[in-house]
C-alpha cells in the first residue's frame, strides 16, 4: 500500500511536470497522535498548508475554536508564535480567554490576537501574516459567509502557506462549506466527554469529521479527546447518544492508551 | 496677541460672569474709545452703542496658542506656554550661523503677521524677565537690566493684594525694590514676592518648563526652497532617518518611537509618529512604517505652499546591539513577526493587535488584559496543572449572560437551564468553585459566585455560576453562563 502510494505520487509529479504546472512537494506532516486519523492523513496534518475547520452548528463555536487552538498548538509547538485573527464582532460575541487557551496548552504568551473590523481586512492581514515565516501557525476566524472569502482568497492563502511553510487554519462559524483551495476540511462538533470521578465533566472531547482531503481519501468521523500535557489527540470513549451510527468507538488500548482519570 | 481682520466696527468678547454679561477682551478700537475688559456689556453698549459682542471661547484661544507653539518648535525644542496669551522660547544655542537673535524674532513676527496675529516680544537672560518685558515694558531703556528696573511692580505678577500693598508703600517700580534688603521685604510682603523679584532680576536661576520633553535624538533639515511634493519631503525624511541611524549605530542604540514633524512655510505643522515593538534604527524599516502611516491617513498630507523644514525626533533611545549572524549563515529571523506586527499596527491602528497579559486577581473577567502588541512584550503565563481537565473556559463572556435555571435544591447544581432560547439538560457537573468578591478592592460587598462546570446532553461544556449565596446573600439568586469550554 505504501509502495503504491509512493508510485502514485511520483506519477502525479511527473504528469504535473509534463503539463508545466508548478510541482508542489508533498508537505511535511505532524502526527496528531490519533492512530486512525494519522493513517487517513498519510502521516498527520500537513504543515505549510491551508486547513478549513467548520463549526458544525453555531453552538459548536467553542468546539471549533478549541480544535483550532489545539491544532495551532500542535503545528506551532510550544515556543513558536501563533497569530489569531478574528473580527471584532466575533470577539464581542465570544471573547477568547487567556487562561482557557493556556488550559488547552496554547501558551497565551506566544499568542498575538488580531481584531479587525471586517472579513476583508481579516483576509488581507492573514495573507501577510501567512507569508511571514517566523509564525508557527495562523488561525483565521471568519463568521458566516463573507463575500470576500471566495476561491481566489482561499487560493491566495494556500499559496502563501506553501511558500512560507506556515500552517494556516481557517475557522468558519455559522458557515456552509464552499469551494476552496484548502488541503483538508473538517467538521467539528462538541462531544460528550467520558466523565471523571463523581460524574464531573471530562477532558475536552470533540467529534471531528474529515470531509475533504486534497490528493487523499476523505471521509471518516472520530471522537477525539485532547491531551494537553502530551499535546496529542487520543481516542475517546464514545457516547452513542450524541451521534447516529457511522462511527466506531476505539477501545482504550489504542495508541493513546487509557486516560489516567477515565471511568 | 490680537487678531486683525475681524468686524469693521469695534468688538469685544463677552462671557457670563457674576450674573451678567461682562467683557473679557476688547479690540484696539474699542480700547481707544474707553472700553475695558471687566465692564458689563450693558455699560459698554451705553458708551458705544455699535459695539459688537462675540462669545468668548477660551478653548479656541488655547488651541490657537498651541498651534502657534507648534510652529515655534522650528526655532527651539524648548517652548513653554505662558498664561493664556504668551509663549516663552529658550533659544540658548539654537541660533543658526549668521543669524542674530533679532533676526529670529523678526522672522517669528513676520510669520505671525502673515497669519494675521500681532505680537510683542522681548529677549532677556531669564524667562521671567523676558515675559515681563514683553508684557509690561512701556519705555525704552539702554540695556536689559535697566529696562527691568524701569518696569512697574505689576511685572512681578503677584496677586492683587500684594501689588496694592506695594503701591501703598510707595514702591512703584522694580527699581524701587531691587536695591532694598530682602529680609524686611519678605517680612512685609511675603516670601513669594522676594522670590519673584529675584527671578525677575536674574538673581536666582530659573528655567522654563517646556511643553514637550526634549527628545533623546533630533535631526532636522532646513530647506531654502520649500518642497511642495510629499514624495520629496519623504526623501528628505529618509535622509534624516539615515543620519539618525548613523548616530544611533555609533552609540549601539535604537529607537522605539519616531516622530516626524513637517513645518509648512505658512506656520502650520504636520505630525507623523510611528512605533515599533523592538528597538530599530534601519532607515528602511522606519521609512516603511512612515509610508504605512501616510497610507492610513484619512486625508492626504496637504503641503500647502510647501514645507520649509523637516525634523525627525527619536524621543527615547534603547540599547540595540549590532545584528548577530547565525552560525550557519544568514541573519537571525527573530523579529520578522515583530516587524510585521509593527507595520500592521501602524497601518490599521495600534489597538488591533493585542497580547494577553495575566493579572493578579481571581475575578475571572479581570484576569486578563489585552494590551497593544507594539507596546507590550510577551509576558509569561503559569502552566496549567497537569492531569486536570480545563478549569477555565476558552470563551469568557463579559458581562456574563443571564440564564433561567432549574435546580433540585436552591443551593445545589443546575439541572437544566435555558440559554439563548435553547434548553440544555445538564448531565454532568463539577462544583461549586466558590469565588468571592475582592473585599479589599471593591469596597461594598458584592455577592459571592458559585461556579459549576457543567456538560449538557449534547456534549457542550459550560461554565455557569449562581450569583449570591442562597438565603444569606440573596433570596432568589440569579444564574449566569460565564464561559464556554472546548
Amino acid at each position: 500500500m505504501a509502495e503504491s502510494s509512493i508510485l502514485l505520487t511520483a506519477l502525479r509529479q511527473r504528469i504535473a511536470r509534463l503539463e508545466g504546472v508548478r510541482v508542489i512537494e508533498s508537505a511535511a506532516t505532524v502526527a496528531l497522535g490519533h492512530c486512525e486519523i494519522d493513517v487517513r492523513l498519510a502521516g498527520g496534518l500537513a504543515l505549510g498548508r491551508l486547513h478549513e475547520l467548520f463549526a458544525a452548528e453555531e453552538e459548536d463555536e467553542g468546539a471549533g475554536a478549541g480544535f483550532s487552538a489545539m491544532l495551532a498548538r500542535k503545528v506551532a509547538g510550544p515556543t513558536a508564535p501563533v497569530v489569531w485573527l478574528r473580527q471584532e464582532e466575533a470577539e464581542a460575541k465570544a471573547p477568547l480567554h487567556g487562561p482557557g487557551l493556556a488550559e488547552l496548552g496554547l501558551d497565551p504568551a506566544m499568542l498575538v490576537l488580531g481584531l479587525l473590523p471586517d472579513a476583508l481586512s481579516v483576509l488581507r492581514v492573514a495573507a501577510e501574516v501567512v507569508r511571514c515565516a517566523d509564525v508557527g501557525a495562523v488561525v483565521i476566524e471568519l463568521w458566516r459567509a463573507p463575500r470576500a472569502l471566495d476561491l481566489t482568497a482561499s487560493r491566495r492563502l494556500a499559496v502563501a502557506a506553501e511558500g512560507s511553510g506556515v500552517t494556516a487554519l481557517l475557522l468558519r462559524v455559522q458557515a456552509e462549506p464552499s469551494p476552496s483551495a484548502a488541503h483538508t476540511r473538517w467538521q467539528v462538533r462538541s462531544a460528550a466527554a467520558v466523565p471523571l470521578a463523581a460524574n464531573a465533566p471530562g477532558f475536552p472531547t470533540l467529534d471531528v469529521e474529515l470531509s475533504r482531503q486534497r490528493g487523499g481519501k476523505a471521509g471518516g468521523r472520530w471522537c477525539v479527546e485532547w491531551d494537553r500535557d502530551e499535546a496529542i489527540f487520543r481516542p475517546a470513549g464514545y457516547q452513542a447518544a450524541a451521534l447516529s451510527g457511522a462511527v466506531v468507538s476505539v477501545s482504550a488500548g489504542g495508541p493513546g492508551g487509557a486516560r489516567r482519570r477515565t471511568g | 496677541m490680537a487678531r486683525v481682520g475681524a468686524p469693521d466696527s469695534p468688538y469685544a468678547f463677552v462671557e457670563k460672569q457674576r450674573g451678567g454679561m461682562r467683557l473679557v477682551a476688547v479690540d484696539r478700537a474699542a480700547q481707544g474709545l474707553g472700553i475695558a475688559p471687566g465692564m458689563t456689556l450693558a455699560d459698554a453698549r451705553a458708551r458705544l452703542p455699535g459695539l459688537v459682542a462675540l462669545d468668548y471661547d477660551p478653548a479656541a484661544d488655547d488651541a490657537l496658542l498651541e498651534r502657534v507653539a507648534d510652529g515655534c518648535d522650528r526655532y527651539t525644542p524648548l517652548v513653554a506656554i505662558d498664561g493664556a496669551d504668551g509663549l516663552t522660547l529658550d533659544i540658548t544655542g539654537c541660533l543658526h550661523d549668521g543669524d542674530s537673535e533679532d533676526d529670529l524674532a523678526a522672522d517669528l513676527e513676520r510669520r505671525l503677521a502673515a497669519y494675521g496675529l500681532q505680537s510683542r516680544h522681548a529677549l532677556a537672560a531669564s524667562p521671567e524677565a523676558a515675559q515681563a518685558l514683553a508684557r509690561f515694558q512701556t519705555m525704552p531703556a539702554p540695556d536689559e537690566a535697566a529696562a527691568v528696573l524701569r518696569l512697574g511692580v505689576i511685572a512681578l505678577r503677584l496677586d492683587e493684594d500684594t501689588e496694592l500693598a506695594l503701591r501703598r508703600a510707595g514702591l512703584k517700580t522694580i527699581g524701587d525694590l531691587a536695591g532694598r534688603p530682602t529680609a524686611p521685604l519678605a517680612a512685609r510682603f511675603g516670601d513669594d514676592m522676594v522670590a519673584a523679584l529675584a527671578r525677575l532680576t536674574g538673581k536666582s536661576d530659573s528655567r522654563i518648563v517646556p511643553r514637550r520633553v526634549p527628545p533623546a535624538l533630533l535631526v532636522e533639515r532646513r530647506l531654502a526652497e520649500p518642497v511642495t511634493q510629499t514624495a520629496a519631503a519623504l526623501n528628505i525624511l529618509e535622509a534624516l532617518a539615515t543620519e539618525a541611524a548613523e548616530t544611533m549605530a555609533e552609540q549601539h542604540q535604537g529607537g522605539r518611537r519616531f516622530s516626524a514633524r513637517l513645518f509648512r512655510s505658512d506656520g502650520l505643522t504636520v505630525d507623523l509618529a510611528v512605533e515599533t515593538s523592538l528597538a530599530v534604527r534601519d532607515p528602511k524599516v522606519v521609512m516603511r512604517l512612515f509610508e504605512e502611516r501616510i497610507d492610513g491617513l484619512a486625508d492626504p498630507i496637504d503641503p500647502g505652499f510647501g514645507f520649509d523644514m523637516i525634523r525627525l525626533a527619536v524621543p527615547m533611545l534603547g540599547p540595540l546591539v549590532p545584528t548577530q549572524l547565525q552560525l550557519e549563515g544568514g541573519a537571525v529571523a527573530e523579529g520578522e513577526l515583530a516587524a510585521l506586527i509593527d507595520r500592521l499596527s501602524t497601518r490599521l491602528g495600534r489597538g488591533r493587535f493585542r497580547r494577553l497579559r495575566a493579572q493578579d486577581t481571581h475575578i475571572p473577567e479581570q484576569a486578563v488584559l489585552a494590551l497593544p502588541a507594539v507596546a507590550s512584550p510577551p509576558a509569561s503565563w503559569d502552566a496549567p496543572e497537569p492531569g486536570e481537565p480545563p478549569l477555565r473556559p476558552l470563551h469568557l463572556f463579559d458581562p456574563p449572560q443571564p440564564i433561567q435555571v432549574v435546580a433540585e435544591v436552591p443551593d445545589g447544581p443546575p439541572q437544566r437551564f435555558r440559554w439563548r432560547r435553547n434548553l440544555h439538560e445538564v448531565t454532568r457537573f463539577e462544583g461549586p468553585e466558590r469565588i468571592a468578591a475582592e473585599w479589599w478592592r471593591d469596597g461594598p460587598a458584592r455577592p459571592t459566585r458559585d461556579y459549576y462546570r457543567v456538560e449538557d446532553a449534547r456534549g457542550r461544556r459550560f461554565w455557569v455560576f449562581r450569583h449570591g449565596l442562597y438565603g444569606t446573600e440573596r433570596e432568589t439568586p440569579h444564574w449566569y453562563v460565564h464561559g464556554l469550554f472546548a
